[in-house]
């Protein structure tokens, strides 16, 4: 498998991060050096093998349905960008 | 006052604890040594007036008999954990002017016994890197060069400045993090000592997240007596990460019997990569042999799924990273870049805040977990990792500890491989299977180069069998008497 500049210009959507037009053929072509090579994984027979997921084996740990913590509105708000009136500030988004 | 910074932790902590130098003088080596350092590029920021401030403290601990392992020890604490009102910002653009209002937890325990924060080291942004030259704060020097080149080589990565600076006598000791390697590799290329505990033996809390599933806090330290009175401190159940396990943390110091008769070390044949040099072949022989002579009985072991480990990774940990750095949207901290709508902003933020190499795994990650890939990469690679960890165990039935070389290769040029991710992945391929299967390695250096740099053997131990783990390291560490320093070529010459 490998992507193209629409399938990369779609990731990079997805993921939130602006490619300009340049940047994309470059981009194409390093994704896919990366992804050919990842593809030797498809050699490894993994028919009947469990997916990982947990490393150590431990059960999560519960807690009681109790508020423990929290309070702290202007430590939260402390490193934004942009606060106002108690909450983190973006730009408009309903017209 | 030179003499207070080549000290070792061990060496350091007995001094204070006699009384013989104090903290804050200690200290004050130190940061004298960081000052005269500055072209090594090893520490981001320098917290003086709080070093101090924590010295004087620690001096007051000792004075009222409440000395621990750690007390009045400086040390360097990597970009990569959240320290109360201090830079922390993974050696990322994006986090530009966070500091956090809340302490990690390890560096909290370290605290808690004593011990006096020198400042940030430089790292690969976001841990992302085996070479330190992914950091938004330029690249970090190693202080060691070829025998007569004036070339700058690299220290490893991703904690290459805290590599850097306990090589250039510019900290006792300092913290990194290991997510596939970044404590190993770059310990075997300054001549350091770097212990990457079992995955959930430390707490995860306050640690900037890379990849959630592989990382682990661990100390980079001049000897492994040293690694142990870290190890210590830093280690232990936090019910705020739920991944930590709830077992009670060992003396490792007391582990350090030296004796190791009877043990049964593996050989993995599959460790045997193609190119690799000669010289490192021929330590790993010296390493085995070491080991013999000192009473172990040595087993060749088979770890057939070794050659797919980096390609695993390369699923697993891009995966996650795009995951975990959704979070960096220009709204909640750090960088904001201004757009027409609120898309654009997070898209503008994101471009300009990531680095080339961050950038990469994030659409990867996005790649092999978006609709119509997610078996293909992410599950396969998920399955790869379980067969991974099955070859450690079924291992683990024939021998106590696994050794194999750190790296394959010795630091290299500055630039050399910064333009081919691929070769830059490859540093990686000893240290990646044993991070899949969330187990402990250490690096002990153990010789050196032709060219004259270090070089570093490691063992991989069983879950929580850092007791043992370290005990052999410092076996194998009596054996290769490592004592050689870099030529100081920067700040004033001595």
């Amino acid at each position: 498998m490998s992507v193209d500049k629409d399938t990369v210009a779609k990731i990079a959507n997805l993921a939130r991060i602006e490619v300009s037009e340049d940047e994309l053929e470059s981009t194409v072509g390093e994704l896919n050096n990366i992804l050919d090579w990842v593809e030797q994984l498809g050699e490894v027979n993994t028919d009947g093998v469990a997916a990982m997921t947990s490393v150590v084996a431990a059960d999560l740990p519960w807690r009681e349905d109790k508020i423990t913590d929290g309070g702290y509105r202007d430590q939260v708000l402390k490193n934004a960008p942009q606060a106002e009136h108690g909450f983190f500030a973006v730009p408009k988004v309903i017209e | 006052m030179s003499e207070l910074t080549k000290m070792t932790l061990s060496a350091a902590r007995d001094a204070l604890h006699k009384g013989e130098i104090s903290a804050v003088e200690i200290t004050k080596a130190h940061l004298a040594a960081i000052e005269d350092a500055k072209e090594l590029n090893s520490y981001i920021v320098v917290t003086g007036d709080q070093a101090l401030d924590m010295a004087a403290k620690a001096d007051d601990m000792i004075r009222g008999g409440n000395a621990r392992g750690m007390t009045g020890i400086p040390i360097g604490i990597k970009d990569l954990y959240c320290t109360k009102g201090v830079h922390s910002q993974t050696a990322s653009h994006i986090l530009d002017g966070f500091k956090p209002e809340y302490e990690s937890t390890v560096t909290a325990n370290l605290w808690a016994d004593g011990a006096v924060m020198l400042g940030k080291t430089n790292m690969d942004e976001f841990a992302m890197g085996s070479s330190n030259e992914n950091s938004y704060y330029g690249p970090v020097k190693n202080p060691w060069r070829a025998t007569g080149s004036d070339k700058d080589t690299v220290p490893g990565g991703s904690s290459g400045g805290s590599a850097a600076a306990v090589a250039a006598d510019i900290s006792i000791a300092t913290t990194g993090t290991d997510t596939g390697g970044s404590i190993r590799q770059p310990a075997s290329f300054t001549g350091l000592v770097g212990l990457k505990p079992t995955y959930g033996r430390c707490s995860r809390w306050g640690m900037i997240a890379f990849a959630s599933s592989l990382d682990q806090a661990g100390p980079l330290t001049k000897t492994v007596r040293d690694a142990a009175i870290m190890m210590e401190s830093m280690a232990g159940y936090d019910p705020k990460d739920s991944t930590s396990i709830n077992i009670p943390v060992p003396n490792y110091e007391a582990a350090l019997s030296g004796d190791i008769r009877g043990l049964k070390v593996g050989v993995p044949k599959e460790y045997r990569v193609d190119g690799m040099p000669a010289e490192i072949e021929k330590l790993w022989q010296q390493g085995i042999n070491w080991l013999k002579d000192a009473g172990a009985d040595v087993v060749d072991i088979s770890l057939p799924h070794t050659k797919y480990a980096l390609p695993t990774y390369y699923i697993v940990a891009p995966a996650e990273c795009s995951s975990n750095l959704a979070r960096y949207d220009g709204v909640k901290y750090g960088l904001r870049v201004n757009g027409n709508s609120l898309d654009d902003m997070y898209k503008k933020t994101r471009a300009e805040g990531f680095g080339d190499e961050v950038r990469r795994r994030i659409l990867i990650g996005t790649y092999v977990l978006s609709a119509g890939y997610y078996d293909a990469y992410y599950l396969k690679a998920q399955k790869v990792r379980t067969l991974i960890a099955g070859d450690f165990k079924a291992a683990y039935e024939k021998c106590d500890v696994i050794l194999t070389p750190t790296a394959p290769s010795a630091a290299f040029n500055l630039g050399e491989k910064v333009s081919d991710p691929i070769s830059m992945y490859l540093n990686d391929v000893f240290t990646v299977p044993a991070s899949l299967a969330g187990l402990p390695g250490i690096s002990v250096p153990a010789g050196l180069s032709s060219e004259g740099l270090p070089l570093g053997l490691q063992l991989i131990g069983q879950a929580f069998g850092e007791e043992q783990l370290l005990n052999v390291a410092g076996v194998l560490e009596s054996a290769a008497s490592f004592k050689e320093k870099p030529a100081k070529w920067w700040g004033e010459k001595a």
